[in-house]
């Protein structure tokens, strides 16, 4: 099908809302991801704070039993597959075209599914809040307590429903982005040429594609389980609950590097630059992430030590979860050599940049406290466990995704974060996580269960948490300088640079924030760090200011709608399921409807003509 | 059956349906001498790899975990799979031949070929319908025991993955009888039909594993 | 807004290090923290804690040195008004491969304890290490309590495990509902408990003394309410607790008449005095014997309590009887609950008058039990409690 360049954009594009929502530039589409997975942030931020305040005291009183576990359940779930996997996605989705010299993903509109997909199942979840019934059996929803018998109610429907839909969204994203990277590389930039963030993206997307197709099938057994009554987890009709643990931690586990890949990218990203020097041993980098991604998928059950699976199989996953902390070793120390012996300038990125090493480092050593199957007999299900995820979870990915947004966000938005501000929220973090939790780890080892919403006085965890409270408190304080920061830059003058940092990456080397087809000539790579090599070339440190150009000739796809309504319908063929119980008549009106709207939407999208329009500027 | 995953398929579909996914020809290049929507149909195939590797290995587990109930032996009926196995073998055949039409411009050749691919399609949806149908009038409700719930989640996935080809085949044939499919367009088809392969790689997988072994044992 | 950098930069590593060693230091005192991993009071335990501390030494010198050289290198390379640009180093094989092989082999350091620790600790031994046969105790998993029966003797607890010291105790576990996990961090460490199969655990005190334990794998509602102890007594005080228990419970019960209660009641001192109230809890946490009053011989109330418990259908899920019990009772064996540490399912002191409002309001105590609470008249509660009371 032909595409023109047409003079103007189409009519029905003129409502700003109703160009957001058509849209499928990823640009556009990063923005929106990285709102709402901060929006989802906050609320799981929230469940936090009333945690903390919960267990402040010993026999707190603040929330019901059934409250916490619910606060719990949907902290956990929340805060992975809507705050940190889709804040990864905001720089998946803006940066990796950017840095890959691309005028935009493979699949624009698939994209704009994902994203849509992924917004209304994150509405979905928590939309069980307003029933009272929001999901109550942990992130890790273990049969048989997820079974009907055993959780009556609507709350595991909603997380069952609600993690298969987010997974839909993942698998559409991974196949896009797997795609993009592979394919869409700018001339000259072979695979060991990409920078490193673009490599743990690819690898990053490879587990997901291996590993969600197994939570969607367990997920499936799980509701058939609760919708139709078949047995696949419950234990009177055969079923093993051991099954659920296999296939969950078999998706859970790689999982957790789906978290923490991207994070180590922007990390590796902002050090360099910020060093001046660029990065130390990149085909190990590239090469121990990949190793990580591949033992990720052999160490599922040392989350299952405490199950007694015997001494084979447990010295079998020690070692190969120890077997981890080599490659993770090797980037850690690749971190240091990189800046050692650098120029090293202290802005908000770095030392949130810098921070993420020092955190990363104290949970990679419990972590491997942990891979010693014995010690972790005594150290699965406390707090411990609850210290060392969430040193390499907040520590780790938060604290690199947070560096990534005060790097990125001149490109993205045109405007700078202020530095004073910046600092602030930095030191403030520092001190708010490691006064949460630090003391995490010695109330675990002193014998604290995990997932208990209160705790009885005498056995000495009270000062512990009461500290942890107060930590949890400063770190909120942070967040909330952050969101001032933004605030206020918001507010300020659009006076970000191309190049603010003196980056190494292509990215840089087009206005901030770019237009919308990104490069007005398809950049062309001769070897790694391609902006730095381009400034080399010159013989300068900056390049002058990038203009802006009209764009006239260049074809970008239109904006559409089918992608929203696409997603609305699979939302509707979901809320469907959730209200209906009887195997005779499986579908609702309203998942007929959903599945009917969704294969209209299929078939219009794959039959629309694309509106290929030069933007407008 | 109509399970959560057709709907995810029908999405993926529309990806790889996607006719002007990126712009055009003349601008694209791509870094690897593939279109970027058949590397896509790779990748999820990938995936999918995965998908039907879990709900295998969970019938295995669950094949003989029943607490009563009918199992295997009690249901199994070779002479009629295999019969349906060897049209779904003889369809991947039919649609190269009409790939081989559509490439060559051969409209007539793309329209016989794919019109006999989506009748072997229709056949295969029909006689699992029947056989479901049949199952379950001998008593092999979707939750009466592990073996059914299992036998049922699988073979309704890949059950639904075939209708979901064959209506995507359908449609292509529909463009092929309205002279839409031109040699240069033939990807549109490649694309289905590299989909339909797998679908048919996933049934030499299950028919053995599922049908002939629960019957040897 | 801009901070002075050189103080921060000295305050990080000197207050983390600080507030480490403040919270190590906090954690030795044993006596505070009778649920601690770090105080092993078991052979299985210690022999856990042995390996952890390995990894925790070699973990706190990679730390120390790691950590170090990070902020060594801020400090060092942190950048100066007109530095020139770095010298542009894009790696080094030699060292790359250093610092590959350097963890590998600090990582066979922990390996190898491992390895031995898991073998070590994976079945249950043959003999006790004073040579007697294992202890076999079988476990049950209830939402949200413990039963505890002890085939060797036909009897049948709850909540509260008797053991002997020295005597090597082998649990065989099994949940009536949802997955529990087993955990008493002093004498040894976790296991899940399953519905459809039966897992293994062991231990042998090696001390004397009550030590808490906690289920550990999310259960369900009252998941933070599902505690335990296990009482570490004398081989002498052991016998005696068994004897008790297998006396026909209306003997103890006989009290009420005022026949026997004296004798119940030597033997419940001689049971439950020196060391085993003694130790592992601080003095204030626990109910004292004043606020468990004794049952006092012909009170009037232990009658009514008694008809009570029948007419009130308590009966009709707790039994007071522990010898030959029926597997997987409904509610918690009651027999020796006058005297048990702790009552709605191992975390509420067993005083009167938690036991009275755990009678009358159970849902509000522990709301989502299977108790679902019957209308009590105040004085019929304290009949209950005064009857319970017998139940030494």
């Amino acid at each position: 099908m032909a595409t023109t360049a047409l003079e103007h954009a189409p009519a029905y594009q003129r409502s700003t809302i109703v160009e957001w929502l058509t849209t499928v530039d990823h640009k556009k589409i990063g923005i929106m991801y990285g709102a709402s997975a901060f929006i989802f942030f906050l609320i799981g931020g929230i469940e936090a704070l009333i945690i903390r305040a919960q267990l402040a005291t010993p026999n707190g009183t603040l929330v019901s039993a059934e409250m916490y576990n619910q606060l719990f359940t949907m902290h956990g779930t929340t805060m992975i597959f809507l705050a940190v996997m889709p804040l990864s996605a905001m720089f998946f989705n803006f940066f990796v075209p950017l840095l890959i010299g691309a005028r935009d993903v493979a699949f624009p509109r698939l994209n704009a599914m994902s994203l849509w997909v992924f917004i209304l199942g994150g509405i979905f979840l928590n939309a069980s809040f307003l029933f009272a019934a929001a999901p109550n059996g942990g992130w890790f929803g273990y049969a048989p307590l997820s079974s009907r018998q055993y959780s009556p109610g609507m709350n595991m429907d909603f997380w069952a429903i609600g993690l298969q839909i987010l997974g839909i969204a993942s698998i559409a994203a991974g196949v896009n982005f797997f795609t993009t990277i592979i394919n869409m590389r700018a001339r000259g930039m072979t695979l060991m040429r990409m920078p490193i963030f673009v490599w743990m993206t690819l690898i990053t997307q490879v587990l997901v594609l291996l590993s969600f197709p197994v939570i969607t099938i367990a997920l499936v057994m799980l509701t058939a389980d609760r919708t139709f009554g078949s047995g696949f987890f419950v234990t009177a009709a055969g079923g093993d609950p051991m099954l659920w643990q296999h296939l969950f931690w078999v998706f859970g586990h790689p999982e957790v590097y789906i978290l923490i890949l991207p994070a180590f990218g922007i990390v590796s990203e902002v050090l360099p630059v910020f060093s001046r020097k660029p990065l130390f041993g990149y085909s190990a980098m590239v090469f121990s992430g990949a190793f990580i991604a591949f033992l990720g998928f052999g160490v599922w059950s040392h989350h299952m030590f405490a199950t007694g699976m015997g001494p084979l199989a447990d010295s079998f996953f020690s070692l190969a979860t120890m077997l981890i902390a080599v490659p993770t070793g090797v980037k850690i120390f690749n971190w240091i050599g990189t800046v050692w012996g650098g120029s090293i300038s202290l802005k908000t990125p770095m030392l949130f940049a810098l921070g993420f090493i020092a955190m990363f480092i104290i949970g990679g050593l419990s972590g491997v406290m942990h891979s010693v199957a014995p010690a972790d007999l005594q150290q699965t299900d406390t707090y411990f466990v609850v210290a060392h995820f969430h040193y390499v979870l907040f520590g780790g990915s938060i604290f690199a995704l947070t560096a990534g947004a005060y790097y990125w966000w001149p490109k993205m938005f045109g405007r700078m974060l202020d530095e004073g501000l910046g600092k602030w929220h930095f030191w403030l973090s520092m001190i708010g996580f490691n006064v949460t939790f630090m003391p995490m780890h010695w109330v675990g080892l002193l014998g604290m269960p995990r997932r208990v919403y209160t705790y009885p006085e005498g056995l000495g965890f009270d000062l512990f948490n009461m500290v942890q409270t107060v930590g949890a408190f400063i770190l909120a304080l942070s967040i909330l300088v952050f969101m001032w920061n933004v605030i206020r830059s918001w507010r300020g003058p659009a006076d970000a640079p191309a190049d603010p940092w003196g980056g190494a990456t292509l990215e840089w080397s087009i206005p901030s924030p770019p237009q919308e087809f990104n490069f007005a000539e398809e950049p062309v790579v001769a070897e790694k760090d391609a902006f730095w090599a381009m400034k080399d070339a010159a013989g300068v440190d900056r390049f002058p200011e990038p203009g802006h150009v009209s764009g006239r000739g260049i074809h970008m796809p239109g904006p559409s709608w089918w992608p929203v309504v696409v997603a609305v319908g699979l939302l509707m063929f979901f809320v469907g399921l959730m209200v209906h119980r009887s195997w005779a008549f499986p579908f609702t009106p309203v998942s007929i409807a959903g599945f009917a709207l969704m294969v209209f939407g299929v078939f219009k999208w794959a039959y629309e003509p694309v509106d290929a329009h030069a933007p407008q500027h | 059956m109509l399970t959560p995953r057709n709907i995810e398929e029908a999405a993926m579909t529309s990806a790889v349906l996607d006719h002007d996914a990126h712009p055009a020809p003349e601008a694209h290049h791509t870094s690897l001498p593939i279109d970027n929507r058949k590397l896509a149909m790779w990748t999820f195939i990938g995936s999918e790899c995965l998908l039907f590797a879990s709900l295998i290995t969970t019938f295995l587990i669950y094949r003989d975990s029943s607490v009563g109930g009918p199992g295997p032996k009690d249901m199994f009926e070779v002479p009629l799979v295999t019969f349906g196995t060897a049209i779904l073998l003889f369809s991947s055949f039919f649609v190269v031949m009409a790939l081989d039409g559509a490439k060559n411009g051969n409209r007539k050749k793309l329209i016989l070929w794919l019109s006999l691919t989506v009748m072997c399609g229709l056949f295969f949806v029909a006689m699992q319908v029947y056989e479901f149908n049949h199952f379950y009038h001998k008593g092999l409700g979707y939750s009466t025991n592990l073996f059914s719930s299992s036998f049922y989640t699988l073979t309704g996935f890949h059950g639904a993955h075939v209708a979901i080809g064959t209506v995507w085949l359908a449609t292509l044939l529909k463009d092929a009888i309205k002279g839409r499919i031109p040699a240069e367009k033939a990807i549109n088809l490649e694309l289905s039909a590299l989909y339909w392969h797998f679908v048919d790689v996933v049934w030499i997988i299950i028919f053995p594993v599922v049908y002939l072994m629960s019957l040897g044992r | 807004m801009r901070l002075v950098r050189a103080p921060w930069r000295r305050f990080l590593p000197v207050g983390l290090l600080s507030f480490v060693l403040l919270g190590l230091a906090g954690c030795t005192d044993g006596s505070k923290y009778p649920q601690s991993t770090l105080h092993p009071k078991g052979d299985f335990a210690a022999m856990v804690d042995e390996v952890f501390m390995t990894t925790v030494w070699l973990a706190l010198i990679v730390f120390i040195v790691v950590e170090g050289g990070l902020l060594w290198a801020i400090w060092r390379f942190r950048a100066k008004p007109n530095d020139a640009r770095p010298k542009q180093i894009h790696g080094s094989t030699v060292v790359e491969i250093i610092w590959t092989v350097i963890p590998a082999v600090v990582l066979a350091f922990v390996a190898v304890p491992t390895i031995k620790t898991i073998f070590a600790t994976a079945n249950v031994p043959a003999a006790s290490p004073g040579g007697e046969a294992p202890l076999k105790v079988e476990v049950v998993g209830h939402q949200w309590w413990w039963e505890f029966r002890y085939p060797e003797y036909g009897i049948t607890t709850a909540n509260q495990m008797h053991v002997p010291v020295g005597r090597t105790v082998d649990l065989r576990m099994k949940s009536v509902d949802v997955l529990h996990a087993f955990w008493i961090p002093q004498v040894t460490g976790k296991r899940d408990v399953f519905p459809n199969r039966e897992t293994r655990l062991w231990f042998t005190a090696l001390e004397t003394g009550e030590f808490p334990g906690a289920c550990t794998e999310f259960c369900g509602l009252q998941h933070a309410r599902m505690d335990l102890y296990v009482m570490s007594q004398t081989p002498e005080e052991f016998a005696a607790w068994v004897a008790l228990r297998k006396r026909d419970p209306e003997m103890s019960g006989a009290a009420s008449t005022g026949t026997g209660h004296v004798t119940v009641d030597t033997i419940v001192r001689d049971t439950m005095s020196g060391t085993a109230v003694a130790a592992a809890r601080g003095p204030d946490a626990l109910p004292t014997d004043a606020e468990q009053a004794a049952p006092v011989p012909g009170d009037p109330r232990i009658a009514e309590g008694k008809a009570l418990f029948t007419k009130k259908a308590c009966a009709g899920c707790h039994s007071l009887n522990s010898i030959d019990q029926p597997k997987r009772s409904v509610g918690p064996n009651l027999a020796g609950i006058g005297v048990r540490k702790m009552i709605a399912g191992g975390w509420l002191p067993n005083t009167d008058l938690n036991l009275k409002r755990w009678i009358m309001h159970p849902q509000d105590v522990k709301p989502g039990v299977a108790m679902k609470g019957y209308t009590l008249s105040d004085a019929e509660a304290d009949a209950i409690v005064a009857y319970l009371r017998t139940k030494r």
